[in-house]
């Protein structure tokens, strides 16, 4: 549903936007059934057709049937909820799929993202990783897990298209992952506020073919853009600060 | 059960008194529970004023972002935090909390149980002066050098801990401690609430026979009472953090800023159904009297509220489910907080089913209570996305979740509010508001309100972040679409605020040039409408007596369709 605002551009979105689909639609429904029966009330029940109101107590079967059914099944549609919602959440926060093709480190500065990609050699932590500084460059349809760490204050690395959420907390390493699907250049705004410079704290990521990504490597290699003043790396915000 | 009347010596004093009062003690330094009510009301609704001014100065940023706002100037990124900051928090502190429980409250609860004033009449003076400080401190926090603090109405460490992340180094400490004593006042304001309803009830009044609006305010005390210990206390920590150096939240020296997001939201979940709940109360004291009908199910609305105020203690890290916290808790707290949705849904189902069979009279107060429910309905059930683990992944920190909670506040806040002051405004002041303006206000209110926030659920659906400076600098969110909701909301909101105008000259010429009222003039059954409009020093001439519940309207083989509280039944 959500695909027809915003694209659906992870493995994930597919999923989450389902979650979104399934409360829609069951909240939608007593949305309008007590939306509908409230109006239908107040013009059946004016002064002018109806000059004398019943006494209802409430406390009689006849009567609180109509709130007690339906509060069962406002229990069923919770239990409905729940099952889509937690799938979607263990899917998405509490595995992570066996097959990881490349790790990336994603550290938040006040305000910008540093994006540690491993370089030629695939690993992180070693002396060809490529440092960008708000702008990630990954190949579609490749899984992809990242470190997420903050130098400062909280942040949060999100993208819309990814359905991806994840604050990144200062003195922690946050671990998640993603598959790419759809080739393209996508926002990753901060949705943490983050002080003064919040609202422009945007990278791009740049979701490529393998022959893209390829070219994009060897131009890209030898050149990295630390962000002056940090270091950069594993736990950054613990070292050289106060 | 009338212990109370002599309880408090200065009180007593007054009441002897044949002298008049100066002003200033009749105005300032009155112990009487109306005047407090009225000081809440007043300084609430003025700083109600200024948090709807920062809206307009950061809506017109978002709407046309870059241009000079008329009549405020340029909105840079420091001015628009620091509006957002302060919006939220004066909302919630300085206007949502001051006029839902200490106006309403202290004018209403000796009334409509019957008693002559609070137990702690000076208690409640210092209560109301405790707030005035903190409102006052708040404001002072603009003008301190480097101004006002913009780090969210959240105050998450270590942005707002560490004054070279925030670059506030005064704003912060001073926005902390306003909101701290804030915290004060209205536990002061609490205890005397819950022990007036517990000791001062009009003899006879038996627990299912309190009003609604009572109990709802009372249990929102007890509420607020329970959770913002924890708050307080992480609140002298920040505040240590801030002003003393020490590392409570902060990671390179042991600390830990989650710690604090628990501390906040332990407290800041419940303060939603704090300001709900009476919220609700006011909407079922107008919502029988102006349908005629006993309220469906009395004691379902009060259990259920009761219900809803212990579940809420049990969900509060469904704001938090991304913000690294242990994934495996993110299912526990979705089950607690879609269990909420049992109670809610059952309380408003109960208000549908109190118009059931009803006589109802669409006056202006009655609007706003039948618009109350109408739009909470949207708030509530968009609130489901959110508690949902899954779908939260991706809605948290978007306009959804903005929109979602001007939803339930707004209702809250605006227009069970205006419900409840249109209603009580001949009680107060002895006289009517103007009916004609009263219902051209109404639509000004309720239809913009949509307006406002109905885009903005889906801009949040297109993916736009909350606090964020200007959309524009986001490639994705440069739409022609989304610009042109942005803009839809913004004058939405232009033509709400400029209806309020009209509420203003209302209220105040209706104040000295109203209609005259007389003592219960919507025939209804409470105690307050048994006193004199508005009521003296004092309240009632002889202390009522309690003979039956409060909705006793339309009861069959009755000439009149209402039976006050205090009149004794019949003899047979």
């Amino acid at each position: 549903m959500l695909n027809w605002i915003i694209l659906e551009a992870s493995s994930y979105a597919a999923q989450i936007d389902n979650v979104i689909l399934i409360i829609a639609l069951l909240g939608g429904f007593w949305l309008f059934l007590a939306e509908f029966v409230l109006f239908y009330f107040v013009a059946k029940y004016r002064r002018s057709r109806s000059p004398k109101a019943l006494h209802i107590t409430g406390y009689d079967h006849e009567h609180n049937k109509w709130i007690h059914w339906s509060h069962y099944a406002v229990i069923a549609c919770d239990i409905v909820i729940l099952v889509f919602a937690a799938r979607a959440w263990y899917h998405v926060k509490q595995s992570v799929p066996e097959h990881i093709d490349e790790e990336i480190r994603i550290v938040g500065h006040q305000w910008a993202w540093e994006f540690v990609h491993p370089g030629a050699d695939g690993k992180l932590g070693t002396p060809d990783d490529v440092n960008l500084v708000d702008e990630l460059h990954v190949i579609v349809n490749k899984t992809y897990k990242f470190h997420l760490e903050s130098a400062d204050v909280l942040h949060s690395f999100s993208i819309p298209r990814f359905r991806l959420k994840q604050d990144a907390v200062p003195g922690r390493e946050i671990d998640g992952w993603f598959t790419p699907t759809v080739a393209g250049t996508f926002d990753v705004p901060c949705s943490q506020m983050c002080g003064l410079g919040h609202g422009i704290m945007g990278g791009r990521i740049f979701v490529e073919t393998e022959d893209e990504h390829r070219k994009w490597l060897e131009s890209a290699t030898g050149k990295t853009a630390a962000i002056p003043g940090h270091s950069t790396g594993k736990l950054a915000s613990t070292q050289g600060r106060n | 059960m009338t212990t109370h009347v002599a309880a408090d010596h200065a009180h007593s004093e007054g009441d002897h008194g044949h002298h008049e009062l100066s002003f200033i003690q009749k105005y300032v330094f009155s112990t009487d529970h109306k005047v407090i009510g009225l000081q809440y009301f007043m300084t609430g609704v003025l700083m109600g004023v200024l948090g709807a001014l920062a809206s307009y100065v950061f809506r017109m940023q978002m709407a046309f972002p870059g241009h000079a706002v008329p009549g405020f100037g340029l909105v840079t990124p420091q001015i628009y935090n620091q509006m957002v900051t302060n919006h939220g928090t004066i909302m919630i502190f300085w206007f949502a909390m001051p006029v839902l429980i200490a106006a309403f409250g202290n004018y209403l609860i000796p009334l409509m149980i019957g008693c002559d004033d609070m137990v702690f009449p000076r208690l409640n003076r210092l209560s109301y002066q405790i707030f005035l400080f903190s409102a006052l401190l708040l404001i002072a926090s603009f003008f301190v050098p480097n101004g006002g603090f913009g780090g969210a109405w959240t105050s998450y460490p270590p942005l707002a801990s560490n004054p070279i992340y925030n670059q506030t180094p005064y704003g912060a400490p001073m926005w902390l401690a306003a909101v701290a004593l804030e915290f004060v006042a209205f536990l002061l304001g609490g205890i005397n609430f819950i022990t007036t309803l517990m000791n001062a009830r009009a003899p006879g009044m038996k627990m299912y026979d309190i009003p609604m609006v009572v109990w709802m305010i009372v249990i929102a005390s007890i509420l607020f009472m329970a959770s913002v210990g924890p708050l307080v206390a992480g609140a002298a920590m920040l505040f240590f953090d801030q002003t003393l150096g020490t590392g409570f939240f902060d990671p390179a020296r042991g600390g830990d800023p989650l710690l604090w997001e628990h501390l906040f939201w332990f407290f800041g979940h419940p303060e939603v159904y704090v300001v709900l709940l009476p919220a609700m109360g006011i909407v079922a004291e107008v919502l029988t009297v102006f349908a005629r009908k006993k309220l469906f199910a009395y004691r379902t609305v009060l259990w259920t509220a009761v219900a809803t105020g212990v579940l809420s203690f049990f969900v509060w890290a469904h704001h938090q489910f991304v913000a690294g916290i242990d994934p495996r808790m993110a299912n526990i707290f979705t089950v607690t907080t879609l269990l909420i949705s049992v109670p809610i849904t059952e309380m408003s189902f109960v208000y549908i089913g109190t118009l059931y069979g009803a006589s109802i009279q669409l006056s202006t107060p009655m609007l706003f209570a039948i618009a109350f429910i109408v739009e909470f309905l949207i708030g509530g059930v968009t609130g489901i996305f959110l508690g949902a683990s899954g779908a939260d992944i991706y809605f948290h920190d978007t306009y959804f979740v903005l929109a979602h909670f001007h939803y339930t506040f707004v209702p809250i806040a605006v227009i069970a509010v205006f419900a409840g002051v249109y209603y009580w405004f001949p009680k107060m002041f002895g006289r009517y508001m103007n009916d004609t303006w009263g219902r051209i206000h109404f639509w000004g209110t309720a239809v913009p309100f949509n307006g406002i926030f109905i885009p903005l659920f889906y801009t949040g659906m297109a993916g736009d972040h909350r606090r964020t400076f200007n959309h524009l600098n986001f490639p994705d969110l440069a739409r022609g679409d989304l610009i042109f909701w942005r803009e839809f909301s913004t004058v939405s909101l232009l033509i709400m605020l400029a209806f309020q105008v009209i509420f203003f000259v209302n209220f105040f010429y209706s104040m000295f040039r109203g209609k005259k009222a007389p003592a219960n003039p919507w025939n209804a059954n409470t105690f307050e409408w048994v006193a004199a409009s508005p009521p003296p020093h004092g309240n009632f001439v002889t202390l009522p007596h309690c003979y039956r519940g409060p909705y006793e309207y339309s009861v069959p083989g009755r000439s009149s369709d209402f039976w006050p509280q205090n009149e004794p039944a019949p003899k047979t």
